[in-house]
Parts: structure tokens; C-alpha cells; sequence
């Protein structure tokens, strides 16, 4: 580049395959995040498929006992580690940084590191199919199920490991999410002035670090059960079956709001957009995601209702539990007020956005018959959970990751994605979505369990199963639309100006797709909505400003720089690190020889690492 | 202002229909299916009622937050695509108002629930106990006072309360008969409580409710409920030792059974089979099903389940013997006697 003021590797302007591997670009960190989220999303509907496939009839013999366990724990844990998490991750590296003003993460490497974790991992996790059988103990992994004596393969050691790796990798995007939001936003940008999606994605990172520990102490423990004779979990020995839950829950129940909460913010940032409003009470929405966060930790025990706990014990979680409606409410009330008195416009985006707003409230709504623990005795363990987490986690969670990827689609490529496409998507969708899941409310309250590879005809199992296999065929059409949609669009989309929605939030006042610097001049804050004050003025009854001078507002322009630049060097150590640690557990599950050459990968990776400095050093910069 | 009192009247009758559909839904399912809805039990009942309670709660606030969104989302299309609306930011007495009554419906909730609690868990004075363990994949019961032990179909008096012991021999599981009440989890190392009272005699269908493997599908249960008569006849029957085979057949089945691996696992009393694996056969041909719940008991499913038990039930501990044609039909003829 020409200009002596930029000092940014050439690397950010290359497309070949190296510049992606050794990338540390949070923007091409975020497209790597969503790619893999999306490819592990095949693999888990798939999964999903086969599921409905066997259970479209009684006593089906498509999918049969340890097969199915196998499909049904990687369907869960596939669709939580490899599909929610990282395409949330990526969603939040690709637009927070670029939200609060910030030319990158605040550790670029980590980040990268946190990627080819997250992809390496679910290979890893993958790789069990291929190599004697997929953990098959479901994704909760219930002890002593999970023991040697019952699991004899090497299923659950991939299991353990993978979500190992997994988790290495959430910790290391959190401490990168915490920072980055903490201390790199532009000047002006208060806490109290920070977009809603960056603090549902601040909340989340700050989850992912006090529950992980929680699943990883827990994996570690079983670990040594399995291979080195410990009894943690073993009864026998005087171990208790029950520590595992304890540890799992206070990890999975947060683990729910992990998947949420980031969601919530997505959908706290299209409804305004798409309404012409700013968002109602932006105080109660921001802190009431502080307040699901904290209460989240408080109870797990509600998966637990049923284990013997002693009843002042499932009273405190009931209420606990029931507590956590009252943040939750006051988000679906603020979100339907922020709609009220708007301009409403019917793109994609907010079809899915108002689409999750109308399910999540039937997910968190059957949450309550989970909550009062007399009812949870019976329906706990059936369809009806079945139901209940896919109402919050599909219809919740999966409607606004979708919202958001057509939201965001036109600033990552530079075109939008088709509007027409989009509404098919979002009709088959919609109506595969409600097909598929609504009926298992009513399964579950006929009394049919969770986790079983069939059933015997005659109990009024039938109709509603088949139902909900016609549904599921619908919903995956709705998905392949989607992925047509995004391929078609890539090349041939309509092309997006740098602000096609007439956006609220800074990262639309930059080009789309925005430059490796993605600001030449970070800008000074003054409100919630920077990007809307440009544009109009006047309160309540705005109106459009004079428009400057074309060209000259656009932040992300470079001529308008007036310091050097500086981004960080690209770097191939921490795929390198990456690769070293999966090699070493495939190393622990398969053959010996692994170990020794994972160990290398990973000091090799390390020390080059450490040795590379962060910026380039022929600019001669220090700082 | 009359066009929205209009809206919203309309939107409350849809929000009738869709409750009468739901209940028939709910109805439609409760006919022929051992469901929650249609409880035998005062425990079941209870459960119930408060769900009953809490459809009525959530189904109301269903109906008006969906009425809103969607009244929302159609009044405020934007008509005019440059049309820019009043920004308004919130309104602090009407967040608060939400707030509060959102909690307020909560805690009614909850004292429903903490209620509904008090009052199943006070244990009745005189209970029958016994002891469920679950078995990867049979379920296991034990009458201690009675001397009884048998499985995979309990059978109790009408009207007497029960008290279950449960418990888990290798992973968890969790025993669950709809129509009877909740479920409780049978954790190895641990004896959980549970009471159980039918007040209707028949036959309850149950099955384990927490993943235990690869049959965890086929870890099925019935509860026979008995008149009080019927139940005496059925312990008398149940504490007698095992039939002495009489016809050449069953004898010749006897031979096989005391000769082959089946003594290794299974116990028939008054027999040298002694084995504590699988389920006791003392009384195997009283029982109305076999392979845990899985198959009615007859001779043709014996048969096909002594030929080949993991066919029947993935992944069974009892595996595949080698019988021959003749020594299968002799173990069946053996077997079908122990009544």
C-alpha cells in the first residue's frame, strides 16, 4: 500500500489459502468460526434426520440401539460445541470488534488460536465415527454409564477429549471477548452506550469462563476413572454418580444461557434496526442479560428434580429456576415494545427476529412445568423436554443466528443475501420448525421418553412421531434453501451499500465489506446509535441531516487517516499449537505414537510463538 | 382507537380456538396412552392439577404476549418506506409495571408448586415395601415382608399405598409409570424413596426414563393392579416354590435349563439354578410379558427370544446360546410351566 501512514501486512490484502491459515484478522477469524459452524451444522441435521427417521414409525429398525445412542449424542453435541457456540463466537468476532470501534481483538493470535480449536476439535470429535464408534452416553454423559465397564470403546475417551479441546477453545475467545469489550472500545463508548449485542456477547464470555472449569474438572476426573482406576464416579468404590451431575448441570445449565444470551442480543440489535426505533428500555434489556447470567448459576439443580435430592433443596432451585423468568420476561415485553409505534420493515432479518421472539416465548413459557418440580417428576426425561429446548434453542437460538447472518450478510460480502430466497427460507423454516417440535409437547405428556431408538405401536405415539419426521424433512428443505441462498448470493447477490439497512450501530458506517484497519480514523462516540445521529437529528421527531459531502463521512475511508496504522503480523504458530494439542489426544485415544509427536507440534508452536513479535518489525515501530 | 379494540377481540377469539384445540390435543393423546393427563393416583392427580394450573397461567399469558407481537408486528408495517417514527426510549412506570406483574405470577407459581409438594410427600402410615433395582435392561422387584421377588411386572393391591425402595445395579435409571405419578431415579449406591397408590385396578405401562444403553428403548414395565382377593392369590402363588415338570417335554426343558449357561444367571428356587444376573424364571409363565416388557409371553416370542435374545433386545447380557430347534421348544415347554 502506498500510503507511508498504513502499516499493515500485506497478507490482509491477499486470498490465497496461507494468508487464511495464518490469518489473525478477527474479521477472517469470524468467517472461519461461522464456515466450520455451518459445515458441523450438515453433519448434526443429518443427524437429526436419521433421528426422525428411525422414529417416523414404531418399532423402525433404521437406527438401532447403540447406533442410535451414537447419532443422538453427537446430534447434541454436535449442534451445542460445533454449531451454536462457535457460529455465536463467530458472529461476535466478525461485528463486536467492529460494534465498539476496535481495529482487531485485543489478542489476535489467541483468537486465532481459539479457531483452529474449535475446528480441529470438532474434526477430533468427528474422527470417533471412523475410528471404533461415536460417544454414545448422550451429550450430558451420565455417570456410570460412561465408566469403562459400560462404555468399552473409545466413543466417550473422543467425547471427553474433544470437549476438552472444545473448551480450550471457548476459554481463550471469552478471556479475548472480555478484554476486547472492556478495554478496546472508541473513545465516548461507555458501558451504558454499548450495543446490546456486544453485551449479551461481554455476559456470555464471562459464563464461558466460570462454568467451564466446572465440565473440564468433571471430563478430567472421568478421565482418570477410565484409564488410570480412579473411582470418582463409581458407586462401588464409594464414589458418587451423583458428583458428575453436580459438576456437569452447574456447567450445562449455564451452558443454556451461553446459547442465549448472544442470541437475545442479536435480536435486541434487528428489531430496532428494522423498526426505526431505538430499542426500549435499554437499561432493563442490558442488565436484565447481567441478571439472567447471574441466576443461571443457581440452577442447575433443576435437571436434578428426580435423583433423590431432598425437598428444601428442589424448592430452592424450583424458585431459583422460576426466578430467571422474570429477566427473560422483561426482555420479550421490551423487544415487543420496541417494535410498537415502529415503521416496521418485513426483510428477512426481522422476520426471524420477530419469528424467535414468538417461539422463545413458548420455549420459556414450558419451562415454567420444568420448574414446579411435582410436574417436572412426571414430564422431565420426556418429549416434552425434547420440545421445551428446541423452542429456546432452535426456535430461539437458531431463528436469531439466522436473523443475524442475513443482517450481517451485506457488511461481511458486500451483498445481500436474496430477499425471495429468504422468505421461502423463512416460511418452510418456520412452519418445519413448528411441525417438527410443537408435537412433542404432546408426546412427552403421553408419556414417552426422551432417548429411546423406538417404541411399541398402540400407546397414541404414532401420529405425533410421524408429524414430527414430516416436519423435520421440511425444516432441513429450509435449510438447504439457506445454504443455496448464501452460495448463489456469494457470487451473484445484489450488491450492498455500506449502510443497507439504514443501521443504528457503528459497524455500518464503515464499507462493507470493511477494510483489515476497519476504521481509518476510530470515531468518537456520543451516544447509543453513532451511526443513526449521522444520519438524523431531532427527538423524538427526527429528521434526516444534510448529508455530507459523499465519501468524507465514511470512517472507514483510509485517506482521511492521520495516524499510522498498525496490525498485527499474520501468524502460523497458533494453528501449529492448535494441531500439537489434538495430535496429543488423538495420541491418548488411539496409538501411542501420537503423544510424542503432538508434544512436539505443541512446543514447536509455543516457542515460535513467543519468539514472533506482534507487529511487524519493518516498520520500525515500538510501542 | 375502535380499530384496535376490534384487533385485539379478534385476536382473543383465535386465542380461544387455539386453547380448544390444545385441549382437545391434550384429551386426544390422554385416550389411549399411558399419559400424565390421565392419572390413577393421588400422587399422579396431584401432579396433574398443578400442571392443569400452570397451562391455565402460561396459556393466558401465551394468548395476550403473541396477540401483542403480532398486532405489533402488522399495525406498525411501514406504510412509507422514508417514514421515520416518534423515538421513544421506554417509559419507566410501565417497565416496572411488567416487571412486577410478571414476578407476581410467579410466585403464585410457586406457591402452587411448594403445595403441591407439602402434600405428596407426606409418606401414608401403612405401606407395602418394595424394591425396584434396575438392571441393564430388566427391571427388578423385591417384596422383602413377602418373600417375593420377580420382574418387570409389579403387581400391587388397589387402593394400598406402596412404598418403593430404588435403586440401580450397574448405570441409572429411572423408574416412571405415567399414570401412577412421577419418576424416580434408580442410581446405583443409592435407595431413593417412592410412594405409589392406584386407586383403579388394570394394567399401567411404564418404562425407564434415563438413558442406560443400548435398550434403554426396551427397558419396559407394566404395574397390574389387583383386587385385594386377586393380590392374596398372587403372593400364595408367588411364594411357592417352582413347578416340578410333569409333561416329558418340559422335563426334557428342565434338563437343558439345569445343563446349559442358564443356570449361570438366572435363579428358579427349588432348582440348583441359583444365578443372580438375569431375572428370577420362579413363576416366569404367571407373567403376562417377557424380555422386559418387550414381548407378550407366549410360546412362538419365547422361543424367538431363546434363539436370539440380542436380536430381540440390543445389546442384551444374555447372549446368543447355540439351542438348538428341539432344545428351544423344551425350554419353552419348561419355562411356559412355571406359572
Amino acid at each position: 500500500m502506498a500510503g507511508s501512514a498504513v502499516a499493515w501486512p500485506r497478507v490482509y490484502e491477499e486470498r490465497g489459502l496461507l494468508s487464511w491459515l495464518t490469518t489473525v484478522d478477527h474479521k477472517r477469524i469470524g468467517i472461519l468460526y461461522i464456515l466450520g459452524a455451518g459445515f458441523f451444522a450438515l453433519i448434526g441435521g443429518l443427524e437429526a434426520l436419521l433421528i426422525r427417521t428411525q422414529l417416523a414409525v414404531p418399532n423402525n429398525r433404521v437406527l438401532v440401539g447403540e447406533a442410535y445412542n451414537q447419532v443422538l449424542t453427537m446430534h447434541g453435541t454436535t449442534m451445542i460445541f460445533l454449531v451454536v457456540m462457535p457460529v455465536l463466537a463467530g458472529l461476535g468476532n466478525y461485528v463486536v470488534p467492529l460494534m465498539i470501534g476496535a481495529r482487531d481483538m485485543a489478542y489476535p493470535r489467541l483468537n486465532a488460536f481459539g479457531v483452529w480449536m474449535f475446528l480441529l476439535g470438532g474434526l477430533f470429535l468427528n474422527l470417533s465415527f471412523l475410528l471404533g464408534g461415536a460417544p454414545d452416553a448422550g451429550w450430558f454423559g451420565y455417570a456410570p454409564l460412561t465408566a469403562k465397564t459400560f462404555s468399552k470403546g473409545t466413543g466417550i475417551d473422543f467425547w471427553i477429549l474433544g470437549l476438552q479441546l472444545l473448551g480450550i477453545s471457548s476459554i481463550t475467545s471469552s478471556i479475548n471477548f472480555v478484554s476486547t469489550i472492556l478495554l478496546l472500545r472508541a473513545p465516548g463508548l461507555t458501558l451504558n452506550r454499548l450495543p446490546l449485542f456486544a453485551w449479551t456477547t461481554l455476559v456470555t464470555a464471562f459464563l464461558i469462563l466460570f462454568a467451564m472449569p466446572s465440565i473440564s474438572a468433571a471430563l478430567f476426573l472421568l478421565f482418570l476413572d477410565r484409564h488410570l482406576g480412579t473411582h470418582f464416579f463409581n458407586p462401588a468404590a464409594g464414589g458418587d454418580p451423583l458428583l458428575w451431575q453436580h459438576l456437569f448441570w452447574f456447567f450445562g445449565h449455564p451452558e443454556v444461557y451461553i446459547m442465549i444470551l448472544p442470541a437475545m442480543g442479536i435480536v435486541s440489535e434487528v428489531l430496532p434496526v428494522f423498526s426505526r426505533k431505538p430499542i426500549f428500555g435499554y437499561t432493563a434489556v442490558a442488565y436484565s442479560s447481567v441478571a439472567i447470567g447471574f441466576i443461571g448459576f443457581t440452577v442447575w439443580a433443576h435437571h436434578m428434580f428426580a435423583v433423590g435430592l431432598p425437598p428444601v433443596v428442589n424448592a430452592f432451585f424450583s424458585a431459583a429456576s422460576m426466578l430467571v423468568a422474570v429477566p427473560t420476561a422483561i426482555k420479550v415485553f421490551n423487544w415487543i415494545a420496541t417494535i410498537w409505534g415502529g415503521a416496521v420493515r418485513y426483510r428477512t432479518p426481522f422476520l426471524f427476529a420477530a419469528a424467535f421472539v414468538a417461539l422463545f416465548v413458548i420455549g420459556g413459557l414450558s419451562g415454567l412445568f420444568l420448574a414446579a418440580v411435582p410436574v417436572d417428576w412426571q414430564v422431565t426425561d420426556t418429549y416434552f423436554v425434547v420440545a421445551h429446548f428446541h423452542y429456546t434453542l432452535f426456535g430461539g437460538s437458531m431463528f436469531a443466528i439466522v436473523a443475524g447472518i442475513y443482517y450481517w450478510f451485506p457488511k461481511i460480502t458486500g451483498r445481500f443475501l436474496d430477499e425471495r430466497l429468504g422468505r421461502l427460507h423463512f416460511a418452510l423454516q418456520f412452519i418445519g420448525f413448528n411441525l417438527t417440535f410443537f408435537p412433542m409437547h404432546f408426546l412427552g405428556l403421553s408419556g414417552m421418553p426422551r432417548r429411546v431408538y423406538t417404541y411399541a405401536p398402540g400407546l397414541g405415539w404414532e401420529g405425533l412421531n410421524l408429524l414430527a419426521t414430516v416436519g423435520a424433512f421440511i425444516l432441513a428443505l429450509g435449510f438447504v434453501v439457506f445454504f443455496v441462498n448464501i452460495a448463489r448470493s456469494l457470487v451473484a447477490g445484489e450488491r450492498a451499500p455500506d449502510d443497507p439497512w439504514d443501521g443504528h450501530t457503528l459497524e455500518w458506517l464503515t464499507s462493507s465489506p470493511p477494510p483489515p484497519y476497519n476504521f481509518a480514523r476510530i470515531p468518537v462516540i456520543h451516544s447509543r446509535r453513532p451511526a443513526w445521529d449521522r444520519k438524523y437529528t431531532g427527538n423524538p421527531h427526527p429528521h434526516p441531516v444534510i448529508e455530507a459531502a459523499e465519501g468524507n463521512d465514511r470512517v472507514g475511508e483510509v485517506e482521511t487517516s492521520e495516524e499510522p496504522i498498525h496490525l498485527p503480523s499474520p501468524s502460523l504458530w497458533p494453528l501449529i499449537l492448535a494441531a500439537g494439542l489434538t495430535v496429543f489426544a488423538l495420541g491418548l485415544v488411539t496409538h501411542w505414537i501420537f503423544i510424542p509427536v503432538g508434544l512436539l507440534l505443541f512446543a514447536l508452536g509455543l516457542v515460535r510463538w513467543v519468539q514472533q513479535p506482534l507487529f511487524p518489525e519493518a516498520h520500525g515501530t515500538s510501542s | 382507537m375502535a380499530r384496535t379494540g376490534g384487533a385485539i377481540r379478534g385476536w382473543a377469539r383465535g386465542g380461544e380456538a387455539g386453547l380448544v384445540i390444545l385441549s382437545a390435543g391434550l384429551a386426544g393423546c390422554s385416550a389411549q396412552s399411558p399419559a400424565i393427563l390421565a392419572p390413577v393416583s393421588p400422587k399422579g392427580r396431584a401432579e396433574a392439577e398443578l400442571f392443569w394450573f400452570i397451562l391455565a397461567i402460561t396459556a393466558f399469558v401465551f394468548v395476550v404476549v403473541e396477540a401483542l407481537l403480532l398486532y405489533a408486528v402488522i399495525r406498525f408495517r411501514a406504510r412509507d418506506p422514508q417514514a421515520i417514527p416518534p423515538q421513544i426510549h421506554g417509559n419507566r412506570a410501565l417497565e416496572v409495571s411488567w416487571t412486577t406483574v410478571t414476578a407476581l405470577g410467579l410466585a403464585v407459581i410457586f406457591a402452587m408448586t411448594w403445595r403441591t409438594m407439602a402434600a405428596t410427600s407426606t409418606p401414608p402410615a401403612e405401606a407395602i415395601p418394595v424394591k425396584v433395582i434396575g438392571h441393564q435392561w430388566w427391571w427388578e422387584f423385591q417384596y422383602p415382608t413377602l418373600g417375593i421377588t420377580t420382574a418387570n411386572e409389579l403387581v400391587i393391591p388397589v387402593g394400598r399405598p406402596i412404598r418403593l425402595t430404588v435403586t440401580a445395579a450397574d448405570v441409572i435409571h429411572s423408574f416412571w409409570v405415567p399414570q401412577l405419578g412421577g419418576k424416580m431415579d434408580a442410581i446405583p449406591g443409592r435407595e431413593n424413596l417412592l410412594w405409589l397408590q392406584a386407586d383403579v385396578e388394570g394394567t399401567y405401562y411404564g418404562q425407564c426414563a434415563e438413558l442406560c444403553g443400548a435398550s434403554h428403548a426396551n427397558m419396559r414395565l407394566r404395574v397390574r393392579v389387583v383386587s385385594d382377593s386377586e393380590f392374596q392369590r398372587w403372593v400364595e402363588a408367588q411364594r411357592a416354590p417352582a413347578a416340578q415338570p410333569v409333561e416329558p417335554l418340559a422335563q426334557k426343558g428342565y434338563q437343558v435349563f439345569m445343563s446349559k449357561a442358564c443356570v449361570g444367571c438366572h435363579t428358579i428356587d427349588g432348582t440348583p439354578a441359583r444365578g443372580k444376573v438375569g431375572p428370577n424364571l420362579t413363576h416366569v409363565g404367571s407373567r403376562t410379558t417377557i424380555a422386559a416388557g418387550l414381548l407378550e409371553n407366549t410360546p412362538e416370542n419365547l422361543a424367538r427370544w431363546l434363539d436370539n435374545p440380542p436380536a430381540v433386545k440390543p445389546g442384551s447380557l444374555m447372549p446368543r446360546l447355540g439351542l438348538t430347534p428341539e432344545e428351544i421348544q423344551a425350554l419353552v415347554a419348561y419355562l411356559s410351566s412355571l406359572k
